[in-house]
């Protein structure tokens, strides 16, 4: 290995999603040739990647979290209670009095409140996840498992069951700003989720946080002894990807201009192959965002091109499938041969 | 007058629930002083290294570092960075898949206000430390290799490096040969010999005696959590001093019994 090329981050990645998309761009031209399949992906892929990225911190720090897409529910539903208070038992007294152009008023900035309380909303899940990790010394997949339930027992519950139409919302200005399209085309949505990953990408590579969290991923007994303070960085750490998925839960639920009870349930799974595809270390220790981007990107294009090319939908888990396998088996034995390298 | 030592330990007791595992523990070391530290598995050699750099708080007793009293209620890994005590553990002062100039800093980074890590600074330091301190030049290892890759014996020089860097005043080695090859200990012991003649202190945990016996200016001997021997350099040879330790502990066992 080494060399220059061998240093650019997630080269292989960057090579696999190249190649996919020109086979689809043969199997399927009339799609893949025009520019709107690409912003109905960005669309599709900003909120599943908040969580992939945030996912990546935490595998790269040796932890897991499960919960999040569950946690996309919960924050989804504090925007759309903001947005549609009068409906919702406790916020209605907001309304009382008030005829219809003083709703519309007071909606047009409750939506904004709604968006920051969603945010929190994660971030205060996220925060819990971390508690029980860090404090009470929970193994995160058990601790993360059981808030997967949790949390979105908590939106259905406040939800009443049922799902809330945010028509109008169009009309808002956080509709714009969050869904908006620049120049006609680029996805609003893709462009703040874009500088959340270059952002994500400074801390986990050129921050003590992040470098804590590597160190933690490698060995939690060197971090100890190095006198970094692993039960504040891990909650920290969950606070985090509560926060990033609560984001998700906004751009989600904007877009869709529904919250319905099980939305982001897809995610888990779909942003855990975005991971690892792109080459974090399944045990720890290093994590890459820009293979992280990359890996959201092939699962979802692989989606969109299997339909595309006119393919049976049901072979896209095959292909998913394989595609995982090949990344794990090659991102191990790089590391393998990284580790057996100098050892001489 | 008299400088106080690196280190003064008085009376340190530490109890896990019923388990005693030291049981007033009076130590000093020099401020240029290697002392060995011997003690077979369980004698109470970590739960006093733990102490020492602030991982642990023990029950009872007091410490002194140049003379100034520590408080345990606040002390702490950094606490103990701060006052120029530096541990190189065994198996856990190095992660594996991390650079060098990434392991060297880690806890110490050079940041700005945000936070954020001075890459280059950091590398151009450790790659100082890396060729002059520690002397890898010329071993083809550079500021970029991952820990993973390095030799046992390499790795206790990083560590020790490491150490030098942020002017340690008392470096604890806990058992540095422990599973090298010859050639490696080799190597060991000339980084322990770096650190005697660049004027600092030295805390040398081993249980193999003929390498402390080399090293250190004075030895002790602890067991079951008690000092209970102390030879100083020439006293003995390494025979003597093995009977030695055995008798001592062969009458610990009665004691115990």
């Amino acid at each position: 290995m080494g060399g220059r090329l061998g240093r650019i981050e997630g080269l292989a990645i960057i090579i696999v999603a190249i190649v996919v998309t020109g086979v689809f761009m043969v199997m399927a031209p009339q799609t893949f040739l025009s520019d709107r399949i690409y912003a109905t992906l960005l669309v599709t892929m900003a909120p599943l990647l908040l969580c992939a990225l945030g996912l990546t911190l935490v595998i790269a720090s040796g932890q897991i979290d499960l919960s999040f897409s569950s946690i996309v529910a919960l924050s989804g539903f504090v925007l759309a209670a903001a947005y549609r208070f009068e409906n919702i038992p406790f916020l209605a007294f907001l309304a009382e009095g008030s005829d219809a152009a003083a709703i519309e008023a007071t909606r047009a900035w409750l939506i904004w409140v709604g968006a920051v309380l969603a945010v929190l909303a994660g971030a205060g899940a996220g925060w819990i996840n971390g508690v029980l990790v860090a404090r009470l010394g929970i193994p995160s997949i058990i601790a993360t498992l059981a808030t997967l339930f949790l949390w979105r027992g908590v939106a259905v519950v406040l939800a009443g069951g049922l799902s809330y139409n945010l028509r109008g919302v169009r009309d808002t200005a956080l509709w714009q700003v969050t869904t908006g399209r620049l120049l006609d085309w680029l996805p609003l949505q893709a462009l703040w989720v874009g500088l959340v990953a270059v952002g994500l990408w400074f801390i986990l590579n050129r921050h003590r946080f992040g470098e804590a969290l590597l160190f933690l991923g490698d060995n939690a007994e060197v971090a100890r002894v190095m006198g970094i303070d692993v039960a504040a960085t891990r909650i920290r750490l969950f606070t985090l990807m509560g926060a990033l998925a609560g984001l998700a839960g906004v751009f989600l639920t904007a877009e869709n201009i529904t919250f319905y009870t099980n939305q982001g349930q897809g995610f888990l799974l779909l942003a855990m192959a975005a991971v690892f595809i792109g080459g974090t270390s399944i045990y720890g220790g290093s994590g890459s965002i820009t293979g992280t981007v990359l890996g959201a990107y092939i699962v979802l294009v692989v989606q969109a091109g299997i339909v595309a090319a006119g393919v049976q939908g049901f072979w896209n888990d095959v292909v998913i499938g394989l595609i995982f396998i090949a990344a794990v088996v090659f991102h191990l034995s790089l590391e393998r041969t990284e580790r057996a390298g100098g050892s001489s | 007058m008299v400088e106080a030592p690196a280190v003064e330990l008085r009376g340190i007791t530490k109890r896990y629930g019923k388990v005693e595992a030291l049981g007033g523990v009076d130590l000093e070391v020099g401020r240029n002083e290697i002392l060995g530290l011997i003690g077979d598995n369980g004698a109470g050699k970590s739960t006093l290294i733990k102490i020492l750099t602030g991982v642990e708080r023990p029950t009872l007793g007091q410490m002194q570092i140049k003379g100034e009293p520590v408080d345990f209620g606040r002390y702490s890994v950094r606490g103990a960075h701060e006052r120029g005590i530096e541990t190189v553990y065994q198996q856990k002062s190095l992660g594996d898949k991390q650079p060098l100039w990434r392991n060297f800093f880690v806890g110490r980074n050079i940041t700005n206000k945000w936070g954020f890590i001075d890459v280059r600074r950091q590398k151009e330091l450790a790659n100082e430390v890396l060729k002059g301190a520690i002397g890898f030049r010329g071993v083809g290892i550079d500021v970029d290799a991952t820990a993973g890759n390095l030799s046992g014996g390499e790795r206790q020089g990083i560590c020790i490096g490491r150490a030098m860097h942020f002017d340690a005043d008392l470096i604890i080695l806990d058992e540095p040969t422990v599973a090298l090859a010859v050639k490696e200990v080799g190597k060991v012991l000339s980084f322990i010999e770096r650190i005697k003649a660049s004027g600092r202190a030295c805390l040398y945990v081993e249980h193999n005696l003929a390498h402390v016996h080399a090293m250190a200016d004075r030895m002790v001997i602890i067991d079951r959590g008690r000092i209970v021997g102390e030879v100083r350099r020439g006293e003995m040879t390494v025979h003597e001093l093995t009977e030695h330790f055995l008798d001592l502990q062969r009458r610990g066992e009665r004691g115990a019994a």
